[in-house]
């Protein structure tokens, strides 16, 4: 049976969007929306997010990004019976990683991020290993090579699942690049921090990219995408860049 | 010793711009990442090595005080002496003593990282005593005149044909010698050296304190002629590189050989305990070795940043580190390099003498994930970070902090964050051309320098949620 035909009704989750994706990207929202709808997920997005405080942690202002994470936490905890789904590794590992890290002195803090912690994921993460879907019924005509985002491949340990899912898009030719879990040399604030140093390693991730032949970059972590697409936007290349839910949005 | 502060953004740039320094450092890398994916690859049971590992360093750690002076019993069991010294200058003073009274003229030395660290090459020939390094990397930097710029290959910021023109340059070589040949005319040179030195100089990879046991391991046999040869070997060792048992190094060398060179063992491994005995054959009259602090005991003192001391100065994370790989060792501006250099470096020189360090690294994890003694690199990183911004002398500009302020008022208040986000909209207008943001003012001309950066749509996706919130 295709998987895009199981009703998940009894499955609800709750849209963690991320400050890139709300305010840059918002189409890899409405690609997460369109597939929760299409798996019959009931999905929500609670309207006072934010932000979940990792540009301040790991900037070194952990006072600033306790304070963020604090407010994180009492939005996402109102309703524990949902997931939360993220379109971002990082965004997933700062909340299940370090969270604890930030929290270790706070008892009561640290309770509520063991709650959350354990119904967060990463969206390809989620529909691989909660709804086990690898199949969404999704078609794209493409030859598809697939960055393997840091945090999300170091912190979570996923790197299976993307793959899984971009290889059940119909018409996609699925391509590994050289050096697909290298980094890209986003790494937040390093960008702007190192920019010239986050430039050199970019480069080298571009002509990884492109030597690959793939017609199309695929990565499930926006800031990944914002470096990788800046460049070939920069240069004229003319690859097309995505988010994995908009690959799998695609029909 | 380095009084200045470090500026790893000044130091990385004239690097980024070597085209054969960039291809020096791609190869030496893709090289050593490959062997060494190989031969740990294959050996089972690779993890729960490094796990024992981790294990034996964090007790021994914990128990440093214990365990030295066992090893110093021991090495005094032995018919050797054991020195202690508190910083660099102490542990050159030391050694000049021992050169003194022991009318040392010159002294080889094999590779020690330590010995880097206390410049005592300077000291030593500053006291008109002449010092020849004698492991390959280490002489060809020592005729250049320059620093390591990696762990283990001192000189892999040089090209064949960079060494074939220093050595026709300095050692009046035919010009454009393939490196065979280059080997041979060091070997030959270094081979006059060892016989004729007064004083053999190591180091140390690890201290087993049991048995008063050093251990030092090598390729090239140089360590082992220069610390048995010459009439004296002075061995110098940071504390950290103490291990308690003798089995332990079952574990600590199956790691340290696959991590380091991609090897199942080193050509040489030599076991050291004591000087000559009396009916050996050879061996240095006197062992002499001299334990130095240095601002380890400062690291030790701090929970959070411990683990850096469990460092086996292995290379594992250079190899793997994109920052490294573009940088190259002389950008991090002191002796460690790459990711171990980035955490030791701020903490042995003081967190205000290199407060970019912490902050030169995208926090890949790459380094946690070959680190044979499972450092968590980029958690001690974030700690650094941490003490970087609450440091009185290295804390945020005027500049930062006003950024930091705004960024924390606008996420706990939602609507001054959709205030932005609408305001942000507008403002990117003057600097649009053809649907791009090819150039913004500070501090987004950092990112525009290299790349184009994303236009902000006229809706986030909070205001397309109202629409489609109700729609199916």
């Amino acid at each position: 049976m295709n998987t895009s035909e199981k009703n998940h009704k009894d499955i609800k989750a709750s849209l963690f969007i991320t400050c890139l994706v709300d305010l840059f990207f918002p189409q890899v929202g409405e690609s997460i929306v369109k597939i929760c709808r299409k798996l019959g997920i009931e999905i929500d997005f609670p309207e006072d997010q934010t932000c979940c405080g990792q540009p301040g942690f790991n900037s070194g202002f952990q006072g600033d990004a306790r304070a963020i994470a604090k407010r994180f936490l009492s939005i996402f905890n109102q309703d524990d019976t949902r997931y939360i789904i993220c379109p971002s590794g990082s965004c997933t590992s700062m909340v299940r990683v370090f969270y604890k890290e930030l929290f270790k002195d706070d008892p009561q803090m640290l309770e509520i991020t063991h709650n959350i912690s354990s119904r967060i994921y990463e969206f390809s993460e989620f529909l691989v290993n909660v709804i086990k879907a690898e199949d969404i019924g999704a078609s794209y005509t493409g030859k598809v090579t697939y960055h393997d985002s840091c945090h999300l491949l170091r912190e979570l340990g996923i790197k299976d699942e993307p793959r899984k899912l971009i290889k059940s898009v119909k018409g996609v030719e699925f391509i590994e690049m050289n050096l697909h879990d290298t980094c890209c040399g986003f790494g937040g604030t390093f960008s702007i921090k190192f920019p010239d140093v986050s430039a050199s390693i970019l480069d080298e991730k571009i002509e990884n990219i492109v030597e690959s032949g793939a017609d199309t970059i695929v990565s499930s972590d926006m800031g990944c995408l914002m470096q990788i697409g800046g460049a070939l936007s920069r240069r004229g290349i003319p690859l097309k860049v995505m988010h994995i839910a908009e690959l799998l949005a695609s029909s | 010793m380095k009084t200045k502060r470090l500026r790893f953004e000044r130091d990385s740039a004239s690097a980024l711009k070597n085209q054969k320094l960039q291809g020096a450092l791609r190869n030496a890398t893709d090289r050593f990442r490959t062997v060494r994916e190989k031969a740990t690859g294959e050996i089972k049971g690779w993890e729960n090595l490094r796990i024992k590992a981790r294990e034996i360093k964090k007790h021994t750690v914990e128990h440093l005080d214990q365990y030295l002076e066992i090893l110093e019993e021991n090495i005094m069991k032995a018919g050797g002496t054991v020195h202690w010294a508190k910083d660099g200058n102490e542990a050159c003073s030391i050694i000049l003593d021992i050169a003194r009274s022991n009318n040392v003229r010159s002294a080889v030395k094999s590779k020690s990282m330590a010995t880097e660290e206390i410049e005592l090459n300077h000291a030593l020939e500053g006291a008109g005593i002449k010092v020849v390094e004698t492991d390959l990397g280490e002489y060809i930097i020592q005729i250049a005149k320059e620093r390591p710029s990696h762990i283990l290959a001192p000189a892999i910021h040089k090209t064949k044909e960079d060494i074939a023109k220093l050595f026709a340059e300095k050692l009046n070589t035919e010009p454009g010698l393939e490196p065979e040949k280059l080997t041979n005319v060091a070997r030959e040179k270094l081979r006059e050296e060892f016989l004729s030195a007064d004083m053999g100089v190591s180091g140390v990879n690890f201290a087993v304190a049991e048995t008063g046991t050093i251990v030092i391991v090598e390729n090239e046999g140089n360590a082992r002629l220069s610390t048995t040869v010459p009439r004296i070997h002075v061995a110098l060792m940071g504390i950290e590189k103490i291990i308690p048992r003798f089995e332990d190094l079952s574990t600590f060398l199956s790691v340290l050989f696959r991590s380091a060179s991609g090897q199942k063992m080193s050509a040489y491994v030599s076991f050291i305990t004591g000087p000559r005995r009396k009916n050996d054959l050879d061996g240095p009259e006197e062992f002499h070795l001299v334990i130095i602090d240095n601002g380890r005991s400062e690291i030790l003192a701090h929970e959070e940043t411990r683990e850096s001391l469990h460092c086996i100065r292995c290379g594992a994370c250079l190899n793997v580190c994109p920052v490294y790989r573009k940088v190259g060792g002389h950008s991090y501006g002191w002796i460690y390099s790459g990711p171990i250099g980035a955490i030791i470096t701020p903490q042995l020189l003081g967190i205000d003498k290199a407060p970019d360090l912490p902050f030169a690294s995208s926090l890949c994890g790459a380094c946690k994930d070959v680190c044979p003694v499972k450092i968590d690199i980029p958690r001690v990183l974030l700690e650094l970070r941490r003490r970087v911004k609450n440091n009185k002398r290295t804390r945020a500009g005027f500049g930062e902090r006003v950024a930091v302020r705004l960024w924390r008022f606008s996420m706990e208040h939602r609507k001054i964050y959709s205030l932005f986000s609408s305001l942000s909209y507008i403002a990117q207008k003057p600097w649009l051309q053809e649907g791009r943001l090819k150039s913004l003012p500070l501090p987004f001309s950092r990112w525009t320098r290299h790349r184009d950066f994303p236009p902000v749509p006229k809706k986030p996706f909070r205001e397309r949620w109202k629409e489609i919130r109700d729609s199916k």
